[in-house]
């Protein structure tokens, strides 16, 4: 990956400290005040430039700093830290080594951030600024060419935005993948003395962060690509509709907002064109059913967020009754780089039907968790082996789950499939919006259907009989599998059910609320069957169906669990096999994560 | 009540699609959502009574008794449950005895879930007001709960 943004001649070094949600609260802010002061002291001032961004994207190792033009990247710092970080690197110019990141499979120090794997395989487009421009500083994001994108719009018609959007082949980022120049393109057909535009950043997936990221890192370029969208279809005013648990991103999106007005990006005819254009924020008020579009203007203008039947499709009758473009923030981000370097700069990257690049939000049993953003067709095991840097504590991959609750699992078998639409939705996972789960072997892939369907029938907005009770009743037959009471004609009912739930439901979430099921049934059957043959939970997870007691053929006496139990509930001594009271047990599973050996049944 | 409530309806217009902003600025104030406060957002946004109770149940959000001082909020996103955040949860419901979105007896604590928070790096994550405490263990949290202020 390479920063969009080259230092400007003149200008000396620069450090750039992560202030991104994940950084922030372990300290970021202290880390900033501190180097704040620490380069004050040391008469730093006027040749080395102190800046705030947005992620960095390797959060597993943060508060990271970065210290430009050398590449140098410091993991974990705290603010004692800092003031080795001053007076060696930035006064004497050597670096710090203990904090450089440690390669987790050579076990070397990297000097640069370019040389690291976890950067590596990664293109930048749509995080092409997040992590190198301050996201608070309007100048920081032009000097990196922001704002030209729609310069250059505002001097084409909207018909040659669309084809140059159509040559793209961009597609919708929020998970459906729908051509983004044909939908533009449907909404700018529409005829209307008003039109809306909406940047969907209801992001309420669990596990998912990336378009949290963005908003925190790089606002104005979703700004943009917002004011690129409403020229193109025609409409004057926007919302960005974000949830009300991302605080920091509402923020630093209104203060970019203001900053754009002030400016006059935005308001009457911006950039000296003919064109108004104006954008709100909306604050999302905790209900996942409004990711979906239809329920999302509902919550809007009031309501309660349940879809409603299309069509009428938004393009046609959305906001207010009138027509409306939709775009996730992710595909906002990728606009301006669409115009000024051109569709087919972008059409260059990614496969032949997947274009560009896709941001993950790598998580769960992963080395390195974070922000990543790859070139669409990049294997699963790049992913997970070079970008991720494998499983820890020496545990085998078993599965990534794609696409939260509405995704399924990619198990090892495919790992080393091209990451694209097609071929996730081939293998009965989606692409979604981009988070990436990674499980290892103690990861029992009944709770985790069991988890979304819990997640997802609470969230169920209850408007339509398919999902509101579809997912109640699978639910119900999960659960009853999970504690070893479910036989072999509830998994056919189950299946069954899904694939019910999935045809009849109105809207996105009952349609793809049964796929962690279906895919789970689908790859790893044997699991199921285990569960409800010999009542068995191979992860031993499902804790109804554990015994605690200790397997003394496979136990090394090594008296880890011992160690581990918070109840007392472990006899163990030297040289000999533990055993476990079961009067004292709490069934917490601590010594069945804590033991290496799987010597706990 | 009643000034603090135009305070907050002098920042809108009256109109239907102002109601849930308006009603997140009341429970900022408040802290939750009292029933006097439903009816005078409806006289405001020119709607019935019964449809603010609607859009405010339907909403996680929303919170209709008060709240305690402190909040703890336990994530259950997927990467927190791939990592072990039911068993936080447990634990810290064994500890202050109560269920999510309840409020401790000594108005102390309230407890809330989360389907996300977006810290999934630090999972399993919980949170206490605004300080985040990542890669929990059950046994860190009444260290966390007892450094809570009273």
């Amino acid at each position: 990956m390479e920063p969009a943004i080259r230092l400007q001649p003149g200008k000396g070094r620069q450090v750039l400290i992560c202030r991104g949600t994940g950084c922030e609260s372990q300290k970021a802010n202290l880390i900033f005040a501190s180097l704040e002061k620490e380069m004050d002291k040391a008469g730093l001032n006027g040749s080395v430039e102190l800046k705030f961004t947005g992620c960095h994207g390797l959060c597993q190792m943060g508060p990271t700093i970065m210290v430009m033009p050398a590449g140098t990247f410091y993991c974990n710092v705290t603010p004692d830290d800092v003031s080795e970080i001053v007076e060696m690197d930035l006064v004497k110019g050597e670096r710090v080594e203990r904090l450089l990141f440690l390669d987790p499979k050579t076990k070397d120090r990297v000097l640069d951030y370019r040389d690291m794997n976890f950067f590596k395989p990664q293109r930048r487009i749509v995080l092409r600024n997040c992590g190198f421009i301050n996201p608070e500083a309007i100048d920081d994001y032009l000097a990196a060419g922001g704002y030209e994108g729609i310069k250059k719009a505002l001097k084409m018609t909207q018909q040659e935005v669309i084809d140059e959007m159509k040559r793209s082949g961009l597609r919708g980022r929020g998970g459906g993948g729908f051509p983004t120049g044909m939908k533009w393109e449907f909404a700018n057909r529409s005829v209307a003395d008003q039109k809306y535009i909406i940047c969907n950043a209801d992001e309420g997936d669990p596990g998912a962060f990336m378009d949290r990221a963005v908003l925190e890192g790089d606002p104005h370029s979703v700004l943009e690509g917002m004011m690129i969208g409403g020229y193109t279809i025609g409409a004057t005013k926007a919302y960005v509709y974000v949830r009300a648990e991302y605080p920091m991103a509402y923020e630093r999106t209104v203060l970019a907002i203001d900053q754009a007005r002030e400016r006059g990006f935005l308001g009457k005819n911006i950039f000296g064109s003919n064109f108004d254009f104006d954008i709100k924020v909306k604050l999302g008020a905790g209900a996942f059913v409004c990711g979906e579009e239809t329920a999302l203007m509902g919550s809007i203008e009031g309501k309660r967020g349940m879809p409603m039947p299309r069509p009428p499709f938004p393009a046609v009758k959305g906001l207010f009754g009138k027509p409306t473009n939709i775009n996730n923030v992710e595909t906002f981000a990728n606009i301006p780089v669409i115009l000024t370097r051109g569709g087919d700069w972008f059409a260059e990257v990614g496969t032949e039907k997947s274009k560009g690049t896709k941001v993950f939000a790598l998580a769960g049993k992963i080395t390195n968790s974070g922000l990543v953003e790859i070139p669409m067709g990049t294997p699963l095991r790049t992913i997970v082996e070079d970008i991720g840097g494998g499983i820890p504590n020496k545990r085998k991959f078993k599965a990534a789950q794609t696409g939260g609750p509405s995704g399924g699992c990619l198990p090892f078998n495919h790992y080393d499939v091209p990451m694209d639409y097609e071929n996730l939705t081939a293998l009965g996972a989606i692409m979604g919006s981009g988070r990436l789960i990674i499980t290892d072997e103690n990861t029992c892939m009944v709770d985790m259907a069991k988890f979304f369907l819990t997640f997802t029938q609470k969230e169920s907005c209850g408007k339509c009989v398919p999902c509101r009770l579809g997912t109640k009743n699978m639910l119900e037959i999960l659960t009853d599998i999970a504690n070893g009471k479910g036989t072999m004609a509830q998994l056919a009912q189950l299946t069954e059910l899904a694939e019910d739930v999935k045809a009849g439901s109105l809207c996105g979430l009952g349609q793809t609320a049964p796929n962690p099921a279906l895919s789970t049934v689908r790859h790893f059957r044997e699991e199921y069957e285990a569960h409800i043959l010999r009542h068995e939970c191979p992860a031993r997870v499902c804790v109804r169906l554990l015994k605690f007691e200790v397997n003394a053929d496979k136990c090394t006496k090594c008296g880890t669990c011992y160690k581990a139990c918070p109840a007392e509930a472990i006899t163990w001594r030297k040289k000999e096999v533990a055993t476990i009271d079961k009067e004292k047990c709490i069934a917490c599973r601590s010594c069945i994560l804590a033991c290496r050996f799987h010597a706990i049944d | 009540m009643r000034e603090k409530l135009q305070e907050v309806f002098a920042r809108h217009h009256g109109s239907r699609d102002a109601l849930i902003p308006v009603l997140q600025e009341i429970q900022g104030v408040f802290g939750y959502l009292p029933p006097e406060a439903m009816d005078a957002a409806a006289r405001f946004c020119r709607i019935s009574p019964v449809e603010v109770y609607g859009v405010a149940t339907f909403y996680a959000q929303f919170k209709f008794d008060p709240v305690g001082r402190n909040t703890i909020m336990v994530c259950q996103g997927t990467a927190c449950h791939v990592m072990g955040g039911a068993r936080i949860l447990e634990e810290v419901m064994n500890q202050l005895k109560v269920q999510p979105s309840q409020t401790t007896e000594d108005g102390r604590f309230t407890l809330e879930t989360v389907a996300c928070i977006g810290a999934c790096a630090l999972a399993p994550a919980m949170f206490v007001n605004k300080d985040t405490h990542g890669r929990m263990k059950p046994e860190k949290i009444a260290e966390i709960l007892n450094g809570a202020g009273n």
